[in-house]
């Protein structure tokens, strides 16, 4: 049974203002097949919980830890983190230019699982998750993210999360900029991924109608850099209703 | 030099283009209303407007010594190799290693040899005063219909100041693929003559995979006949200073050239292309694409692509392209196309120019899927070169390119 946990994290970033602190001490615990949703107002944080866990390089962790199975994740360095089970669904893709996605699958695949994959599985594997994503045979032979609409850049995202079968996924706003038929076919993916390899997910939204597809489990409001609440999917259904205004009453960071 | 002597000068030794008859009985370049020569004491400088009214000759005292304010060699660090614009050259015979290939012949041809100015004259000083002192020729004569292969290398030209004049010829109908393959040591300025007759099909490869000391600078002029297909490929990889600069004459009705290019600039290294097509017969087409990546401190890269369609060139068909990619700070990569047009009946012309940096969140991004730096890197950028190595149709040269590759990335993470 896998899990992550994140312990007191205090995260900070460099900015033209000089230093800002943006995460005050986040606590959260995932297990493996848990999906836990957090929510959360624009400015307050959840976005760099994502690239923290991930490992960019503009966050800098001041005190806290994430583990894996207890080993220390902020040790690693990015492809580490990746080898070692964890996924960032990405709210910008970014483009690579001369990199078609067939081959970016294909290594990125190699390097997480330490060896090539036997090709005609894996063929077929893509192909199935290319046509089970709605992605047109051509998107192979395109490069990655070049050219791509915003829902076709999403299910890429969505596509290599199920073909590099992580322990644990982080979405950070993978519903944003999607209509609602993308949305479905993005969150048929995720729950496909859930259900094939039960890894544990955690759902980074402004919104709640992801939650309309995407079940979680746990819902965290996270306002100003920490967890203010949290509590079941009842939560999320009250967020709905009354917006974050009852949270941001102190402290809006904007 | 005064203005007048310049002018006159350029006018008696202009080959006159067919786009432009009165270039020979004319003072000044024509075509524009009201371009005249100016009175501002300029030094009698009057832009050239047209490239084929660029001033040709093959003699090097036509040329006056190189600044690096000309048009042809401002990119270019011309004082590290005032030997080769200025001096003396050794126009002598050197080593060449050839394969045997039935239906090509490679021999040394004299001075007098009948093809020699036909596919172009030197448009700046390097290039005559390589014409002016080669004693032979080296001669590359294909015929026979059937598809082959050679492979000519020089690899002990030396570090002294060099001329060279190769021919290469297809006979009409013949067909060859020619790899012209350039390794050790050199200080050479050279020009190539590459003549097609009706429908031949021919594959020029010059692969400069030079010593990091070398100064290679050439000019390759092609005549292309009736319905004859070129295939043009400059690979610069090493040297310190490679300049390579193709001119194509799309001669005869139908005819068709495929001009690609790749190269990988490390750091210190600079390595330019000039590459200039001119559509000077009906129904012609080119295609030219140019592929760059640049790594390390002062990698510099050029290329100027000039597409000319002279009045001539009814119904033709171009497009040129140039793509850098751009893997570390420190580096310059010069992108300059130019299309100049002079029929308005033409199926198509276009350009494109784009120079992108392999960037810290592409980094991130293929790290963020378990890649490492390296490999990230050399995904990249084997990538981004394969669409021109594919293009080259050569099995055994492709594969051998794709390892130069791995080996240039490799090798400059060194430095």
């Amino acid at each position: 049974m896998s899990v992550l946990e994140i312990v007191d994290l205090h995260v900070s970033v460099e900015t033209d203002q000089g230093t800002k602190q943006i995460l005050r001490g986040v606590n959260l615990t995932i297990n493996e097949g848990e999906i836990h949703a957090i929510m959360g107002p624009n400015g307050s944080g959840k976005s760099t919980l994502a690239y923290t866990i991930a490992g960019h390089p503009k966050y800098h962790v001041e005190s806290g830890s994430i583990l894996i199975d207890g080993a220390d994740v902020l040790a690693m360095t990015v492809d580490a983190r990746a080898r070692a089970g964890l996924f960032l669904a990405m709210q910008y893709p970014v483009e690579i230019p001369g990199v078609t996605v067939t081959n970016f699958l294909r290594t990125a695949k190699t390097a997480i699982e330490g060896e090539a994959p036997p090709i005609r599985t894996w063929i077929k594997d893509v192909r199935q998750a290319m046509t089970n994503l709605r992605m047109d045979k051509t998107f192979a032979e395109r490069n990655v993210n070049e050219g791509f609409s915003g829902g076709e850049k999403k299910r890429n995202e969505i596509l290599q999360l199920e073909l590099l079968k992580p322990k644990f996924a982080v979405l950070d706003e993978t519903d944003s900029g999607l209509d609602v038929d993308a949305l479905k076919i993005v969150a048929e993916g995720v729950n496909r991924a859930k259900a094939n390899t039960g890894l544990g997910l955690l759902l980074i939204t402004h919104y709640t109608r992801i939650l309309r597809y995407i079940h979680p489990d746990f819902v965290h409001v996270f306002v100003n850099g920490r967890i203010a609440e949290q509590g079941g999917p009842e939560l999320a259904d009250r967020l709905e209703d009354e917006g974050y205004d009852r949270f941001l009453v102190p402290s809006n960071v904007g | 030099m005064s203005a007048a002597s310049a002018l006159s000068k350029s006018a008696s030794k202009t080959v006159p283009a067919p786009s432009t008859p009165d270039a020979g009985s004319s003072v000044l370049p024509t075509g524009q209303h009201g371009i005249k020569e100016h009175s501002d004491g300029r030094f009698g400088y009057v832009p050239v407007q047209t490239r084929s009214d660029r001033f040709k000759s093959v003699n090097v005292v036509d040329f006056e010594a190189v600044t690096g304010r000309e048009a042809v060699w401002k990119h270019s660090p011309v004082a590290k190799f005032t030997d080769l614009t200025a001096g003396d050259l050794d126009g002598s015979r050197y080593d060449v290693e050839s394969t045997e290939v039935a239906g090509i012949s490679v021999n040394w041809v004299p001075r007098s040899d009948a093809r020699i100015g036909t596919a172009g004259l030197p448009e700046e000083r390097a290039a005559a005063n390589a014409w002016g002192a080669f004693d032979e020729a080296l001669a590359i004569t294909v015929s026979g219909e059937e598809a082959k292969e050679i492979t000519v290398t020089r690899s002990t030209l030396g570090n002294s100041a060099r001329a060279a004049h190769t021919i290469i010829e297809a006979k009409p109908f013949s067909q060859a693929t020619v790899i012209l393959h350039n390794t050790g040591d050199a200080r050479l300025s050279e020009n190539v003559e590459i003549i097609l007759g009706e429908s031949a099909n021919l594959t020029v490869v010059t692969l400069q995979e030079w010593n990091d000391s070398a100064v290679h600078l050439a000019n390759h002029f092609a005549s292309v006949g009736r319905d004859a297909r070129l295939k043009h490929v400059v690979v610069s990889l090493g040297g310190s200073i490679v300049r390579v600069n193709p001119s194509v004459r799309l001669a005869g009705p139908g005819s068709d050239t495929l001009l690609l290019g790749l190269y990988f600039a490390d750091a210190g290294q600079h390595l330019e292309q000039q590459v200039y097509v001119f559509h000077d017969a009906p129904k012609s087409r080119s295609r030219v694409n140019y592929k760059g990546a640049l790594q390390g401190k002062d990698a510099h890269t050029v290329w100027i692509g000039d597409v000319l369609i002279g009045s001539n060139g009814a119904g033709t068909d171009s497009y040129e392209q140039n793509r850098n990619l751009v893997l570390s700070e420190g580096t310059r990569a010069d992108s300059i196309p130019n299309l100049e047009i002079e029929t308005g009946d033409i199926v198509g012309a276009g350009h494109a120019s784009a120079t992108g940096r392999f960037d810290d969140e592409q980094l991130f991004y293929l790290q963020a899927r378990g890649i490492t730096e390296e490999e990230a890197r050399r995904l990249v950028v084997r990538g981004f070169l394969t669409e021109v190595v594919q293009q080259i149709g050569s099995p055994e040269l492709e594969a051998r390119l794709q390892l130069a590759i791995e080996a240039e990335l490799i090798g400059t993470d060194d430095k």
